[in-house]
């Protein structure tokens, strides 16, 4: 049984433009709940909502806070210095070398307490900025990991089993960039590089080892290289102004851009305090005297002020973005041919083909590398069957060979011993007639002995005997010997 | 699908970085500033809360409403006796903006009347669980848009507040069909409603029996005991979990009570006063709803049930079941290997019995 299902709203959940939820202003407020029939009501006792942010922020002590900061300068310029003395943390000690043939990026995660916040503090370190000889790849590599901080994001939120709440936010909120302190203007370098960065990345330039400039030329220094950065069109952070309570003293910030900051974390002691400075011989130059530098202005403003605004930045602005690029570059758009939303099935067909697609090509190489791998072997085994057959042969040959040879030997001998045994028979013949014709020969026995033809006699024997035991080669031995005795 | 939230620890899902020991500060630097301006961003944008009402008619919901927010939400009240018994479930939602000590919350009240009230009340549970899913969807479509708006306004159901009738015995089938089906897509907080009817030994054996109930049937209502993060909440959350469902009684009209001006009820034998613990369980409801849970509320809703929801929306050409409220879309453009199914004009609730398990 089908029920209708009549919705009677009050409410119209479609906002028409892109405005924040709930905006301060008083007018646009009460306009647009006219136009959509929101009520406002006042209540006659306590509720006990106001306890709302306080939920929030309880949640978010739980979570912890995640904050990046990529620093982008010359090697040697005093980018880990001022992070220590920024986080009042000794975080890593040794140098880089000038000598790195490209631009590298180097990222390290802290964890640092203060009271119960937990934040999760990401470094990111450009190495060997500045160092080559040709300059044209350096920035290169940082937009590379800016964009591939977005993707990992962009990767994580299309996941279709996703976890956002516990994902580690790698996105970089905050980039500074250290100007180094010549006192003449912007390095063509740093505009290229910055120009590159300004629609990625929240920009905040600071003048670097700013005790090497005169506080006159300073101000020279930063009036030439604002109107240098607005000449080249290029977008800094400004601290937000629509905040009453720290709208002044944003606006004002936004006058002393850029800072110019001093870093160190040795201690020297000036009147009775020790405080945070470098020391010279000509004076010491404390870092959180606002008189020297403008350290105290960048600390606050970046850590207390607005961090939670960078954060937001990024996530809404530089973020979204990229997004939308990389969605359109992806070939989806918002609106199809019926003015319908299209891009929900088509990028998750297009995602789940794409997959199934590698996973069937990952298949079939695998199979094709199975195949191929199981024919190698069996040629491999044919070829030592083959090699083998023909060993056995080949041995088989010989040994018939040699077989044959001694045949032909064993004849030659057997020949041989009829011959013996003929010329024996004719010799004895011989010596009855010449015993009979001489009558009594005393040499008998001694001479018969001596004579070779006794002594093949013997020999034969011998021969025989051999031959009987089977040992062939001894009969050869043997048959050989009666040859060189001589012949009768 | 059983919700699985993982905790939400900042180190768990961190991908190459080494674990470090975390850094004491050498001084002061002021990392804790971010609280306040966290607060005061919050301030500024102010807090969304939608709340659902679901229950069978004359049980209290509209006035319960009333107390809750001490105001006159819904213009009429159940005295309104010309208005006949709707024939069929319509859902009708008001929403307020109210604002107590620069804390602006933008508040949605959805009603259900007819939920439970016709002879067949065979899927009553369908166009409130369409309505659900249509906010999802709509949170949805704005989340996947490529321009997207700053703040998607969220119109999702954060609670659903069920109300039992005081029977006195156990949950009927009609809440247990109930209970069951939502409880999986929305955090549900079951009420004894109209708990004056009871008396204290009553409530506490209803209540025992209806938490024996949940359990042997696994219904896992707000607060939920797999999202328990640490022992902290753990502890809170089993003091809780040892009252629900609350024994509540809704007043919106003030008597004189020893000289203080109380909201309660008046009967012959006494006055029942609202805020009064000894009486009714009301304040407790309050507590868990406004003063210290909402912003899990959402957190749940938001961690979980969208998410679900979300997971089972982008696999559906894996042949899932479709839950009441499926909203067809322009129709893909991949051919994918499913079989074509008819489209299906939002929000009427299907006839196929084996699909009414949602997604």
């Amino acid at each position: 049984m089908t029920s209708e299902v009549a919705r009677h709203l009050l409410f119209q959940s479609h906002m028409p433009t892109k405005t924040t939820c709930l905006s301060l202003q008083v007018s646009e407020d009460e306009q647009k709940q006219k136009k959509e029939n929101i009520r406002s009501l006042t209540m006659s006792g306590h509720v006990g909502f106001e306890s709302l942010p306080d939920q929030l922020v309880n949640r978010s002590i739980q979570q912890g806070f995640c904050f990046n900061i990529l620093c982008v300068g010359e090697t040697g310029i005093g980018k880990s210095t001022l992070i220590d003395t920024l986080f009042n943390t000794n975080f890593e000690d040794h140098e880089s070398s000038h000598f790195y043939p490209h631009v590298k990026l180097k990222a390290q995660t802290y964890e640092l307490h203060e009271s119960n916040v937990r934040l999760k503090l990401t470094i990111v370190n450009t190495v060997g900025f500045g160092d080559q000889i040709n300059k044209e790849e350096s920035y290169q590599p940082i937009v590379d990991y800016i964009d591939a901080q977005f993707e990992a994001y962009l990767q994580e939120e299309l996941k279709i089993k996703r976890s956002l709440f516990s994902y580690h936010d790698s996105r970089i909120h905050v980039c500074l960039y250290f100007i180094s302190p010549t006192g003449h203007s912007l390095k063509t370098l740093d505009l290229l590089t910055m120009k590159s960065l300004d629609s990625k990345v929240n920009i905040i330039p600071v003048i670097a080892k700013a005790d090497a400039i005169s506080k006159a030329e300073l101000q020279k220094f930063k009036i030439k290289l604002m109107s240098e950065l607005v000449s080249n069109g290029v977008q800094i952070y400004q601290f937000p102004t629509d905040d009453e309570t720290i709208a002044k003293i944003n606006a004002s910030m936004n006058g002393h851009l850029p800072f110019a900051v001093v870093g160190s974390m040795d201690e020297v002691k000036v009147g009775n305090k020790m405080v945070k400075a470098r020391q010279y011989p000509w004076g010491v130059v404390q870092v959180e005297n606002e008189n020297h530098c403008d350290f105290v202005k960048l600390r606050e403003m970046l850590i207390c002020t607005n961090m939670e605004d960078l954060r937001e930045q990024t996530h809404t602005r530089h973020y979204e973005l990229y997004r939308r690029c990389k969605l359109e570059e992806m070939g989806f758009t918002d609106v199809g041919p019926e003015n319908k939303p299209l891009s929900l099935q088509e990028t998750y067909e297009a995602k789940r083909h794409e997959f199934y697609g590698e996973r069937q090509r990952k298949e079939e190489e695998m199979k094709q590398m199975f195949v191929q791998r199981v024919k190698e072997k069996e040629a491999i085994l044919k070829e030592a069957e083959r090699e083998l057959q023909a060993k056995f042969e080949h041995l088989k040959r010989v040994h018939q060979e040699e077989r044959m040879k001694l045949e032909e030997k064993r004849r030659f001998l057997e020949e041989e011993i009829i011959a013996f045994s003929k010329k024996k028979a004719t010799s004895e013949i011989y010596q009855n007639q010449s015993y009979l014709a001489s009558g009594s020969n005393l040499k008998k026995d001694k001479d018969r002995k001596k004579e070779p033809g006794y002594r093949f006699e013997l020999l034969c024997f011998d021969v025989r005997a051999c031959e009987t035991n089977g040992g062939r080669k001894d009969a050869e031995e043997g048959r050989e010997g009666p040859r060189t005795m001589g012949r009768p | 699908m059983e919700p699985m939230r993982q905790s939400p620890s900042p180190c768990s899902s961190r991908p190459s970085s080494p674990r470090t020991p975390p850094y004491e500060t050498l001084g002061y630097v002021g990392i804790d500033a971010v609280l306040d301006q966290l607060k005061i961003k919050a301030m500024k944008m102010g807090f969304e809360f939608n709340i659902m009402v679901v229950g069978q008619s004359g049980l209290g919901k509209s006035t319960m409403v009333n107390t809750l927010f001490k105001s006159k939400i819904w213009k009429s009240t159940a005295l309104d006796l010309e208005r006949p018994i709707p024939q069929t479930l319509k859902l009708q939602s008001v929403t307020h903006i109210i604002e107590e000590k620069g804390v602006k919350l933008k508040l949605t009240v959805t009603d259900t009347p007819g939920f439970g009230d016709q002879i067949n009340n065979d899927k009553c549970w369908d166009p409130i669980l369409g309505y659900i899913n249509q906010q999802y969807e709509q949170y949805l479509q704005e989340e996947i848009l490529i321009t997207r708006q700053r703040h998607i306004p969220d119109t999702r159901v954060h609670c659903c507040v069920y109300f039992v009738p005081p029977t006195g015995h156990c949950l009927r089938p009609l809440d247990i069909e109930f209970l069951q089906r939502l409880s999986q897509t929305v955090n549900v907080v079951p009420v004894i409603a109209r708990a004056d009817s009871l008396t204290i030994e009553e409530r506490e054996s209803f209540r025992r029996r209806i938490q024996h109930n949940l359990r042997t049937l696994c219904i896992e209502v707000y607060p939920q005991k797999c999202f328990d993060e640490d022992i902290n909440d753990r502890i809170l959350n089993s003091k809780i979990r040892d009252r629900i469902p609350f024994a509540v009684v809704g007043a919106d009209r003030e008597h004189l009570v020893n000289g203080r001006c109380v909201l309660g009820r008046k009967t012959k034998w006494g006055i029942i006063e609202v805020e009064n613990l000894a009486h009714c369980e009301f304040p407790l409801l309050r507590d868990l709803l406004i003063r210290s849970h909402l912003q899990d509320l959402k957190d749940i809703t938001h961690n979980v049930h969208y998410e679900n929801y979300r997971v089972c929306r982008l696999n559906e050409s894996h042949q899932l079941p479709r839950g009441p409220g499926w909203v067809n879309l322009a129709p893909t453009l991949g051919g994918p290997p499913a079989t074509p199914r008819p489209s299906k004009v939002c929000q009427q609730a299907q006839d196929d019995s084996e699909d009414d398990e949602e997604c």
